[in-house]
């Protein structure tokens, strides 16, 4: 079945800002879909008519086969947001803003506390439950606001840059978190300007910019689609000065780090044997970017080239 | 889940009322304190100093002349600025958001926030009521007159205050409307006077002032005695309350200050 479908979708707000411009999207039940795109392509205002905050000039939005203008009430009750900016009343107890939220859903407080417990046993915000929500730490209030978009069971989840600001160790917490959830059939759509997080968590994917879908296809596909990897390789001693590698472009960063962009049909193999060759040892070497961003930048800068 | 559509309505409805509720209540030094310090320096000094000399009005000794119109005034004031700044800070705050991406119909936010705005017009109207005991013997000549006028106008101006707190973009908008319109429209609606001491022409002009049919109506089911015809003050209350709903309510669906 698909959680979402979005047809024809535009949005220009009054001051003229075109933000939308025809998109369609589809995204299937039990999905983790990714929503990329550079700033002010139009992901949030995508988000925000999905989620009803932001009024659609045409098109059609339908949430598990119910059209959103048509009946807003079964189309909400679907979803649960996690915004992009903290959005509730920091003077509300933590539990309260959980258990609240769930009544706005017409889930009664007998049934919502033991769900609210749960979500705030889960996300360690337990012994926060009593705190007003002000008082939370930046990481607190972004996992109370996820607490708060599950705690009326929702089929399609919406993350909004969800770990925007989130040290590492609490991104990667809220990564298996989402895995977990999703695992569980809940349907997660996800905009992020962490690449990583994309490749990581999301199965499919749709990049936007300038209000158009631009790419729209699964994770695998499109990393398939580039064509060279650039990586780093940091040697274990310095880079002789007849050195020369003609299967690959290299840069040298210093005496013994190099750079080489490697075409996948050349791999890795050949680039170590050339080395070897001339008795170079590597240490260690990284990807200088992550693959998704490479393909992600590719597809952006060609978008623009054809505006 | 499978709860029926009504009893889901009640629960968000329920939760909304409960919200606006615990809110006035945990900031009650802002919300029920200060209502009750200001309506004891109007009785001390309109009813004890001033009225003492005023002597009778209407047959009734001036203090308790004015108690109704002094109660009355506390709650319309009340029920239109807790909804005005309630609204306004959930706006500012963004916790709107909330609402606006839960499957509540529009008309139940509107009930949540005037239900909230009337009960707290309700409870500082009920403390009024019993500082005035200190200072007035109060009788009530019509039980179902005073209760329904004293709801009415309450859930009147919690409409009212949502209004405002729609359109409102700053704090200082939700002060201007009580402070420029309300408060005048208080003073000159018979709270402290019969409108029969005014020339025909002020009187005339009086009549264009909602307060004053709700503060004379009100003085009717308290002390049995008013300037206006009850019937009419009713007949002007309802109207109010059914044009400001429909026009609230409009608001809503066309997303008006809360939706891009």
């Amino acid at each position: 079945m698909t959680a979402l479908s979005i047809r024809n979708l535009t949005k220009t707000y009054r001051n003229g800002l075109t933000a939308l411009k025809g998109i369609d999207l589809d995204v299937n039940q039990g999905d983790f879909f990714a929503l990329l795109g550079p700033n002010g392509a139009g992901k949030s205002t995508t988000i925000g008519v999905i989620s009803s905050l932001v009024t659609k000039s045409s098109g059609s939005v339908t949430i598990f086969g119910t059209d959103l203008e048509k009946d807003p009430e079964r189309a909400k009750s679907f979803i649960g947001l996690v915004p992009q900016e903290f959005n509730f009343n920091g003077f509300e107890q933590v539990k309260h803003i959980l258990i609240a939220q769930a009544g706005y859903y017409g889930v009664p407080a007998k049934l919502a506390e033991p769900r609210a417990d749960e979500l705030l046993h889960q996300l360690g915000l337990w012994d926060k439950r009593n705190t007003p929500a002000r008082a939370l730490s930046g990481g607190m209030k972004r996992r109370l606001m996820i607490a708060r978009a599950l705690v009326h069971n929702p089929q399609l989840l919406i993350l909004d840059e969800p770990t925007a600001g989130v040290d590492i160790e609490l991104r990667r917490s809220m990564w298996a978190f989402l895995t977990k959830i999703n695992q569980q059939g809940t349907t997660i759509i996800l905009t992020t300007h962490y690449l990583e997080e994309a490749e990581n968590l999301c199965r499919n994917i749709a990049i936007i910019d300038h209000g158009n879908i631009i790419e729209n296809t699964d994770m695998k596909s499109l990393l398939n689609k580039l064509h060279k990897e650039t990586f780093i390789f940091y040697l274990k001693s310095a880079l002789p000065n007849d050195f020369t590698l003609t299967i690959a472009d290299y840069l040298k960063l210093d005496d013994t780090t190099i750079e080489i962009e490697i075409d996948r049909d050349t791999g890795l193999n050949s680039i170590f044997t050339a080395l070897t060759q001339q008795n170079i040892d590597v240490c260690s070497m990284k990807n200088k970017a992550n693959r998704l961003e490479e393909l992600f930048l590719g597809l952006v800068e060609k978008s623009e080239a054809t505006l | 889940m499978n709860s029926s559509i009504h009893y889901r309505h009640w629960i968000a409805f329920h939760t909304l009322f409960s919200r606006e509720v615990r809110r006035f209540i945990r900031i009650w030094p802002q919300t029920l304190l200060p209502p009750a310090i200001t309506m004891t320096l109007y009785f001390i000094i309109f009813g004890n100093l001033i009225g003492t000399r005023i002597g009778e009005m209407d047959g009734f000794r001036y203090m308790d002349y004015i108690a109704p119109g002094i109660i009355m005034m506390s709650v319309i004031n009340n029920a239109y600025a807790n909804v005005a700044s309630s609204f306004f800070s959930s706006k500012f705050q963004n916790h709107i958001e909330e609402m606006l991406v839960a499957p509540i119909p529009n008309y139940l936010i509107l009930a949540g926030y005037v239900a909230g705005g009337t009960a707290r017009g309700l409870c500082v109207g009920f403390i009024v009521t019993l500082v005035s005991l200190f200072f007035t013997q109060l009788s009530i000549a019509h039980l179902f007159i005073t209760f329904s006028m004293v709801i009415l106008s309450a859930v009147m101006f919690a409409l009212g205050g949502f209004i405002n707190g729609i359109y409102a973009r700053s704090f200082d908008e939700i002060a201007i409307i009580p402070t420029f319109i309300l408060t005048p429209l208080t003073y000159l609606g018979g709270v402290f006077y019969s409108i029969s001491l005014l020339p025909d022409f002020w009187q005339h002009v009086s009549l264009a002032n909602p307060i004053l049919y709700m503060v004379n109506a009100f003085r009717y089911g308290m002390l049995g005695i008013s300037d206006i015809a009850v019937t009419t003050a009713f007949a002007m209350i309802l109207s109010c309350i059914a044009a400001l709903t429909c026009f609230a309510l409009f608001l809503l669906y066309r997303g008006t200050g809360i939706r891009n």
